[in-house]
């Protein structure tokens, strides 16, 4: 029976942090070098993982399924990071940081993860800033910050729309550093398809060589998993192609608890889908609210072009209900309100698209002060849709961007498997039910840099190098499984392709564990998806062979492994009778529509045990609000 | 939106792997011009799937011209005709109905090919191993409003910081030179007082790891500036070339 403990320490939570790194074992230094430290996934998480970890001396063995560290989803964020410098003297702090975000977080993150992020946001950009990350700079040659949703502080720092990118290139520089000192052995192009524990331990890991089909087996004296991500079990999302949710849904199979699967961030401002043939959505940045107006057709159906509607058949549904935020409304309410539009059957010529028009803005303000504001984003969407947003109006709608949800780990980051670390959007961690923009980043590099350098030793000064050997029967016993699932994947020669199937799912989640659930839906979803599984391992069709480049084969493994989280996903939503963040259940909102929190009944963490495929079983870890009163979000 | 859809011919290197022998195999297409050319390939693969035959190998990720994975030399040129868009947001509006299309992996000694349209880029890292860092650990750096940066210095910096590691100057330079990527390194370092302590030994270790990894020489073309899908300029060659001639001269006298 699996015991809940979140390791939280002792003391005042301006204290926890402090006192825990005094109190946590260390390895002489002398002794790192006989550690093994497997590092999987080289986005921020892992890649300021593993170069910190190869200055401590230990040995690092940092995988990614890219050709370079370089290429992790992590490159694509574009706003910005949260630090609580109060460079800007308006007010910021540690404390604020940490309270807006469990707020922000709708009271389902733990306060004492939450705080410690807060208090080394700070280094993660003097790290940054050493390393030569150009972040933007104001004349006087000090930091620029601007502000974010959620924030009433300007804390976010950003180097133009490519903050990820700078963010990420910093960290690869460093561990690009420790490549070159020996330290870390970069393994590209290698994609952990298993587990592999040993007494109860995680001990290592089996990999497909993605050139060549071998799989291989990595021993370790622990595994810290940085994967990412799994907002692509919707098909449809802002994620990176190859965001995928393997190396995780594998561990939580071998016994790691899953942490409220069914948390999903909804971003509101996205491109709408232009047909079949979609592969992902484009972002756009949400500051374009700032000064567009959002609207539809006041007729259902209305197939006539936005300029030919005239202004008193327009409905600006957010200015009309409300009327306080309107276009700046918050993003699960803005996602929501889209939604109900196209339901309604008011969508753009009845489709999933919105208006958000800058006519009035170009009027008030004048072109080229848009032009100033936005002339890089509205020559994005021009590439892409080859319209003029100074001409008609950008056609926008939501789209699936961020899991909040992830591995359930304790205070030192460990999962329920000893041994096995989760680092960043893999982890379950700080961001509740609701994560606020520039965040992320933060997260993602206070794991790496700065919280599991400490936490690792403590776990590696109990569990000493015993020589254990990858000809350890238990490595080949996995290494088999893997070469099963692979022959199977490839023997089914079925009528339908991976890419059919991982649409189906996704049509499945958009509709019925989306941005708005309620209990019939998920009830359907949960059948639907068991049922789709079922049909993907008697009717998929894998071509080529498992020794090759094969990236049909790579998929099929992801999708097959979505087929199963998808059903947790509305498993959990299901049982959590409440609204919160990112979880809508339609049957609990206020008479407003707004989202009704249920904290007697729902006030903690969903965990859960994965006992066979369909049947999991509930651990729950209640969340305790010492520091920030509970209480209702309001845009009122 | 429009309704109209495209007829293409496609013209597609097809190698079975890096000693294989490779050669052009044709497809007929019909494709949305909303659709985005690797949405075009993305349905070719499904149906060839479909067909239980093998699809054609390709590489992308972000498709949001940031992560640099993508990268097919189309009608000649790496990442297409259109300037300053990776081939992942390259739309098929951009052709004309009836249109043949040839579509290759990029060309180079140092990117050998893998499969089809994928190559090994795995050189680039190895350039950044040799220097392609400031030498600091985690903690115990300074502040970081304790580094002052002129605004303009730290927006050339962000210019040359913005190169995507994709390789089409590469693919474009008739000497596969890795002169562009490997200066935009260069000049971003140079320019921060962070790259300083490092200037020197960076710029002659990065130099030697990429002649000896195979790439050409510089000619002075300029095809890589053209083809590069974030505009980085060939400015950052000309300082690579002083700092690489500084670091030389103070080599010489403190000898
Ligand atoms: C378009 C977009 C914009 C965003 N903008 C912002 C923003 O402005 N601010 C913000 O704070 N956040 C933003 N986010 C969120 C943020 O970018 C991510 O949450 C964060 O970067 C995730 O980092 P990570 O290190 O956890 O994972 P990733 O960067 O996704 O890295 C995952 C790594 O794991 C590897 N991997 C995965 N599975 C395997 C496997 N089985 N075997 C081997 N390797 C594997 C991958 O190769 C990769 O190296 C944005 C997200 C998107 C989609
Ligand atoms: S310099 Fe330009 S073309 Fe060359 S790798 Fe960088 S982004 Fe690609
Ligand atoms: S796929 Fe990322 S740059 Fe094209």
């Amino acid at each position: 029976m699996i015991k809940l403990d979140s390791k939280i320490p002792e003391g005042n939570i301006s204290e926890k942090w402090t006192n825990h790194k005094f109190n946590m074992k260390l390895v002489n230094p002398a002794n790192k070098r006989k550690y093994n430290v497997i590092v999987v996934g080289t986005g921020l998480a892992g890649a300021s993982a593993a170069a910190s970890l190869g200055e401590l001396g230990y040995n690092v063995l940092a995988f990614t399924y890219h050709d370079s560290a370089r290429r992790a989803h992590s490159i694509a964020a574009q706003g910005g990071i949260n630090a609580a410098k109060n460079y800007q003297n308006d007010g910021d702090s540690v404390h604020r940081l940490f309270y807006d975000t469990v707020k922000g977080g709708d009271f389902r993150a733990r306060e004492a993860n939450v705080h410690r992020l807060a208090e080394v946001s700070g280094n993660i950009i003097d790290q940054c800033v050493a390393q030569g990350v150009p972040f933007a700079r104001e004349y006087g040659g000090l930091l620029d910050n601007r502000s974010f949703g959620g924030a009433q502080v300007s804390r976010t720092f950003y180097a133009k729309g490519q903050t990820g990118q700078q963010l990420l290139l910093g960290a690869y520089s460093a561990l690009n550093r420790q490549v070159a000192l020996g330290t870390v052995k970069m393994m590209t192009r290698k994609e952990m398809l298993e587990l592999v524990m040993v007494d109860g331990k995680a001990r290592g890991i089996i990999t497909r060589d993605l050139v060549t089909g071998t799989t291989e087996k990595w021993v370790a004296d622990a595994v810290i998993l940085a994967t990412g991500g799994y907002s692509n079990v919707f098909f449809l999302s802002t994620n990176a192609m190859n965001c995928n949710t393997t190396a995780i849904w594998r561990a939580h199979k071998k016994g790691a608890l899953f942490g409220n699967p069914c948390y999903t961030q909804i971003h509101p401002t996205c491109l709408p889908v232009h047909g079949e043939s979609q592969s992902k959505l484009t972002l756009m940045s949400e500051s374009l609210r700032n000064d567009g107006r959002i609207w539809v057709s006041k007729k259902k159906g209305d197939m006539r072009n936005a300029n030919d509607i005239p202004e008193e058949e327009r409905d600006y549904y957010l200015e009309r209900k409300y009327p306080s935020y309107g276009n700046l409304s918050p993003r699960d309410i803005s996602s929501r309100s889209a939604k109900e539009a196209f339901d309604d059957g008011r969508g753009v010529k009845g489709g999933e698209a919105v208006y958000l028009d800058f006519s009035d803005a170009i009027k008030r303000l004048g072109k080229h002060v848009i032009e100033d504001r936005y002339g890089n984003l509205f020559e994005i969407y021009e590439t892409i849709t080859g319209e003029h947003p100074y001409e008609t109006p950008m056609m926008i709608y939501p789209a699936p961007h961020y899991t909040m949800g992830g591995l359930w780990v304790d205070y030192n980051l460990m999962s329920t498997i000893p041994g096995l670390f989760v680092l960043g959007e893999a982890n379950f961690s700080d961001h509740g039910a609701n994560r606020l923009g520039a965040s992320a980043l933060m997260q993602g590099l206070a794991d790496g840099y700065f919280v599991i350098p400490y936490t690792i030793g403590n776990y590696l000064a109990e569990n000493k190098p015993d020589g254990l050997k990858n000809s350890n029967e238990e490595f080949a016993k996995v290494e088999k499984d893997v070469n099963n699932i692979t022959n199977r994947l490839l023997s089914i020669n079925g009528k339908q392709t991976v890419d059919q199937i991982h649409k189906k799912l996704g049509r499945i989640m958009w509709n019925k564990v989306g941005m708005a659930r309620n209990e019939k839906g998920l009830k359907e979803a949960i059948k639907e998806i068991s049922e789709l599984r079922e049909e993907f391992w008697k009717d998929v069709k894998v071509v080529g062979k498992a020794d090759e480049l094969n990236q049909n084969l790579e998929r099929a493994g992801r999708v097959a492994d979505y087929l199963e989280l998808g059903e947790l996903m509305a498993v959990d939503a299901l049982h959590r009778k409440e609204s919160c963040g990112g979880h809508f259940r339609e049957e609990y909102q206020t008479e407003e529509g707004e989202a009704k929190r249920d904290d007697e009944n729902f006030a903690y963490v969903g965990a859960w045990e994965f006992e066979k495929n369909g049947k999991w079983n509930l651990h729950k870890e209640e969340l305790k609000f010492d520091y920030v009163k509970l209480a209702t979000r309001s845009y009122k | 939106m429009s309704e109209n859809k495209l007829n293409l011919t496609l013209k597609i290197w097809k190698q079975a792997g890096t000693n294989a022998p490779g050669s052009f195999e044709t497809h007929k297409v019909t494709v949305s011009p909303d659709a985005s050319f690797l949405e075009m390939l993305d349905e070719l693969n499904d149906g060839l799937e479909r067909e239980g035959k093998d699809p054609v190998a390709f590489e992308s990720d972000c498709r949001e011209g940031i992560c640099g994975t993508c990268g097919l030399v189309i009608n000649g040129h790496p990442h297409g005709p259109v300037p300053r868009v990776a081939t992942c947001q390259l739309h098929m509006r951009n052709f004309k109905d009836g249109e043949t299309i040839y579509i290759e992996p990029f060309r180079a000694k140092a990117f050998p090919v893998l499969r089809d349209l994928i190559v090994d880029r795995s050189a680039f890292d190895k350039i950044m191993y040799a220097g392609g860092y400031v030498s600091v650990n985690t903690g115990g750096v300074p502040d970081a409003n304790a580094i002052p940066i002129p605004r303009d210095i730290a927006a050339e910096a962000f210019d040359a910081a913005a190169c995507i590691g994709c390789g089409a100057c590469v693919a474009a330079c008739k000497n596969a030179s890795a002169m562009l990527f490997m200066s935009a390194k260069i000049s971003q370092l140079a320019l921060l007082p962070q790259g300083q302590a490092e200037r020197h030994q960076r710029v002659e270790a990065m130099v030697a790891k990429m002649d000896e990894l195979g790439f050409g020489a510089c000619t002075n073309t300029y095809a890589c500036e053209a083809e590069c899908p974030k505009g980085i300029s060939i400015s950052n060659i000309a300082r690579m070339n002083r700092e690489f001639l500084v670091s030389k001269i103070v080599s010489k006298l403190t000898d």
